[in-house]
């Protein structure tokens, strides 16, 4: 016990852990060292009389150790303030003679004076903070960052972006009701390297619905074989639009195929795990994806544990010229439905798209036509109208005819997935325009005719905008 | 018999791919084409992914690319963000994170760069599409040249030290013939020195930096966004009042506005090559600023510009 307390006294920085060592040792010899234990606690009145406290064997010899411990802890430190001292002023003649030269102005003509060519300089490491706060880094030369990690202390943070989608509708739809005016959907995207084998995205979604996690999975980038698997939530690579985020498609809404037969506007978005392969050969860029989900999103429902979806895709490539390329890909799905344990639901697509854009006038100039057919099997019970095949696609096409305009055209023709006897259509026109590559606005005139006869012509608009990191473009 | 014959074939095939056992190099743009070339000679081959007559900073990610990449030994990027839209979801699906950042086969270009125009202080996208890191097109610094090619010859040799000598001595050919080259390219363009320009995106202040042109604005209002009708007419009272003959544009730019501009106040528009490949002639490094700067030269005989 004595030799607990003089350790507590003579090392007085390290007391409270010590003390918390001191009374866990005793917790586990039982009770007789309650006594000790509160002695121990009481270690702070103690320590204030350490000097007078006669700690038997260690301290009576030890003034002399002591002293010469003090002299090199104070020889240390001295040592340390020293290194220290030097290293500021150091820093700041750094500073001081790199601030002027880190101005960067916006005339090339008065650029800072740089090294001789034949001594590679080292580039400046970015010094340009979004955040004011975030004083310039003082930075070692030697140790260049990479040039997306504009501020070392954010230098973990996920790459973060805002994109809000705004929408507005003028005109009567007795059918498919939406707001005159409504932020239809503020996404958050947080995405980041996890460490050296996996990267995370999350894509949160704050709708009037409430916050939904529209997507967030985990990729495993180091795989062998070729392979690259995502787990997490997910939108299920079904065709080209399921997979695709609102912002990124070419009009305000979705094709009807995608509610009819996909199961709404949310789509297939479940949690599951992915694993895809490329496909290597001399012809073309094939790649094959396999999928397995819960088996609770869009036209699926699981009742039990066991009710899982599964989903296969087969994706072909291939540039035809230079300007030009044809993407067309086939998927399947299955997985029960919301009716019961017995019935089921089997989805077959076939996607294809041809890109015109070229290359020289790539800003300018490019052509999109694209088409998703897709085929529900629905198994239903015989009160409900029994199985059910229906049928739907759309085809569209799009058009941009200067450097921000877009224009499009879209057909839709569905069956409704419960009752493939009601079949809905519509056509669109749309007209985009960018002001930048961070906003656009645009328009779409759609009528639709919907099954029993019901028609709706609507003006649909849309403003979306988005802040934060600089998103890759969609292809 | 048939089946000797592939064979033979298959055995020629791996046999030659071992005696050869070129590294294979992914570059995104031309330049890096070139100067990987100069530097790695046989023991390497290059492809790149962008055309040097495609504005750089817009490129569709298309898979075939993810093909290259997955079977790339070593990617080498422009960075500072010019690639920001299109690498990255390539990168990703290419399946091979050696080539991705931080990876030991990915190469940032700019990291040894001399980089002009990077921002100090607070930015905003109101200012248009600006590079946080700094202006992305220094290739066109012919200094830079270099000084790539050293970040590209250490890193070769990195992945095949045993040809190192090789590399260092195809690189000491370069940096001698580069030499050359500029003293070549100074002598043309010194009687020119501060001769006043407008080009059309500020894709070159590395090259008039180097030749001591000296630019005095822009067609487009701010990086990235298109010309403006207020602006355009400003910087046609601006090039009057400085008097100023010459307007550089990029092949990938319309080139309607800088004509109307250009009849307005007498200027003449010249197309650059922005990169080894924006042009037919302009096949390597070194004949792209052969072309430009032979250009820049004759438009400045014609205009009288000063």
């Amino acid at each position: 016990m004595e030799r607990f307390q003089a350790l507590i006294h003579s090392n007085a920085p390290f007391r409270l852990e010590v003390i918390v060592i001191v009374l866990s040792t005793f917790a586990r010899r039982g009770v007789a060292c309650a006594g000790v234990a509160a002695s121990c606690l009481l270690a702070r009145p103690a320590f204030a009389q350490a000097p007078q406290q006669p700690a038997p064997s260690t301290q009576q010899a030890d003034p002399q150790q002591i002293r010469q411990e003090l002299d090199r802890l104070r020889q240390e430190f001295e040592a340390i303030r020293d290194s220290y001292g030097a290293r500021l002023t150091a820093l700041e003649a750094k500073l001081g003679t790199s601030a002027p030269a880190q101005v960067a102005p916006a005339q090339p003509a008065a650029v800072p004076a740089q090294p001789p060519a034949d001594a590679p300089a080292v580039a400046q490491p970015p010094a340009a903070a979004p955040e004011p706060a975030v004083t310039p880094t003082p930075q070692e030369p030697t140790t260049p960052l990479p040039a997306y990690n504009p501020a070392t202390s954010k230098v973990f943070n996920p790459d973060m972006a805002v994109i809000g989608n705004f929408l507005g509708a003028v005109g009567k739809n007795d059918v498919v009701s939406t707001p005159a005016l409504r932020l239809d959907e503020a996404e958050a995207t947080f995405q980041a390297i996890v460490d050296p084998y996996a990267r995370a995205d999350f894509f949160m979604s704050f709708s009037p619905e409430g916050v939904d996690v529209e997507e967030g999975f985990l990729t495993l980038t180091s795989l062998p074989g070729g392979l690259l698997a995502k787990v997490g939530k997910m939108k299920e690579q079904f065709g080209k639009v399921n997979t695709m985020h609102p912002h990124s498609l070419s009009w305000t809404d979705k094709p009807l195929v995608m509610t009819n037969l996909l199961g709404g506007d949310e789509g297939m978005a479940d949690s599951g795990i992915s694993l895809s392969r490329l496909i290597i050969n001399p012809l073309f860029f094939l790649e094959a994806t396999g999928e397995v989900f819960a088996g609770s999103a869009g036209p699926f429902a699981a009742h039990d544990r066991g009710d899982v979806s599964w989903l296969g895709r087969l994706r072909g490539y291939r540039d035809l010229t230079e300007g030009t390329n044809l993407d067309v890909g086939t998927s399947f799905a299955y997985g029960h439905n919301e009716l019961g344990p017995s019935f089921r639901t089997r989805l077959v697509g076939v996607d294809a798209t041809f890109r015109y854009r070229p290359l020289q006038r790539a800003i300018y100039k490019r052509f999109l036509a694209r088409t998703e057919l897709i085929w529900s099997d629905r198994e239903q019970p015989p009160v409900s109208g029994g199985d059910q095949a229906s049928f739907g696609y759309y085809a569209s096409a799009d058009y941009q005819f200067a450097r921000r305009w877009f224009s499009g055209v879209r057909f839709d023709s569905s069956d409704r997935a419960e009752d493939s006897t009601l079949r809905d259509k519509a056509v669109s026109g749309v007209v985009t325009f960018w002001p930048s590559e961070f906003s656009q606005v645009r328009g779409q005139l759609r009528h639709t005719r919907y099954a029993g006869g019901v028609t709706a012509n609507e003006l649909l608009f849309q403003f979306l905008f988005s802040i934060g990191a600089h998103g890759a473009h969609t292809f | 018999m048939k089946k000797y014959i592939t064979l033979a074939f298959l055995a020629a095939m791996l046999t030659g791919g071992n005696a050869f056992a070129a590294i294979k190099v992914v570059t995104t743009t031309q330049d890096l084409e070139s100067i990987t070339n100069e530097i790695g000679g046989d023991k390497v081959t290059v492809d790149s992914l962008a055309r040097g007559y495609q504005d750089p900073h817009f490129v569709e990610p298309k898979p075939t690319f993810i093909l290259k990449l997955h079977a790339a030994e070593l990617l080498i990027a422009v960075g500072r963000e010019l690639e920001i839209g299109w690498l990255p979801p390539l990168v990703n699906q290419a399946r091979n994170t050696r080539i991705a950042p931080n990876g030991d086969r990915y190469l940032d270009a700019s990291l040894t760069a001399k980089i002009l125009e990077i921002p100090s202080g607070q930015i905003t996208r109101a200012m248009g599409d600006v590079h946080p890191a700094g202006n992305p097109h220094y290739w066109l610094g012919p200094d830079n040249g270099r000084r790539i090619a050293q970040a590209i010859q250490k890193k070769l040799s990195e992945i095949s030290p045993s040809d190192a000598a090789y590399f260092a001595q195809r690189y000491a050919d370069f940096d001698r013939r580069l030499a050359e080259a500029e003293k070549r390219w100074q002598a043309a363009m010194a009687p020119y020195k501060g001769v006043k320009v407008v080009t059309y995106h500020r894709s070159w202040p590395n090259f008039t930096d180097a030749f001591g042109l000296n630019v005095i604005g822009y067609v487009e209002p701010k990086p990235g966004i298109p010309p403006s009708p207020s602006h355009t007419l400003e910087l046609i009272q601006e090039m009057k009042r400085q008097n100023v003959k010459i307007i550089i544009i990029e092949p990938y730019f319309d080139s309607k506005t800088p004509n109307s501009i250009a009849r307005e106040t007498g200027a003449q528009v010249i197309v650059l090559a922005p990169s080894v490949g924006g042009v037919k002639e302009v096949t390597d490094y070194f004949k792209l600023f052969d072309y430009d700067v032979n250009l820049v030269v004759n438009a400045i005989k014609q205009t009288g510009a000063k």
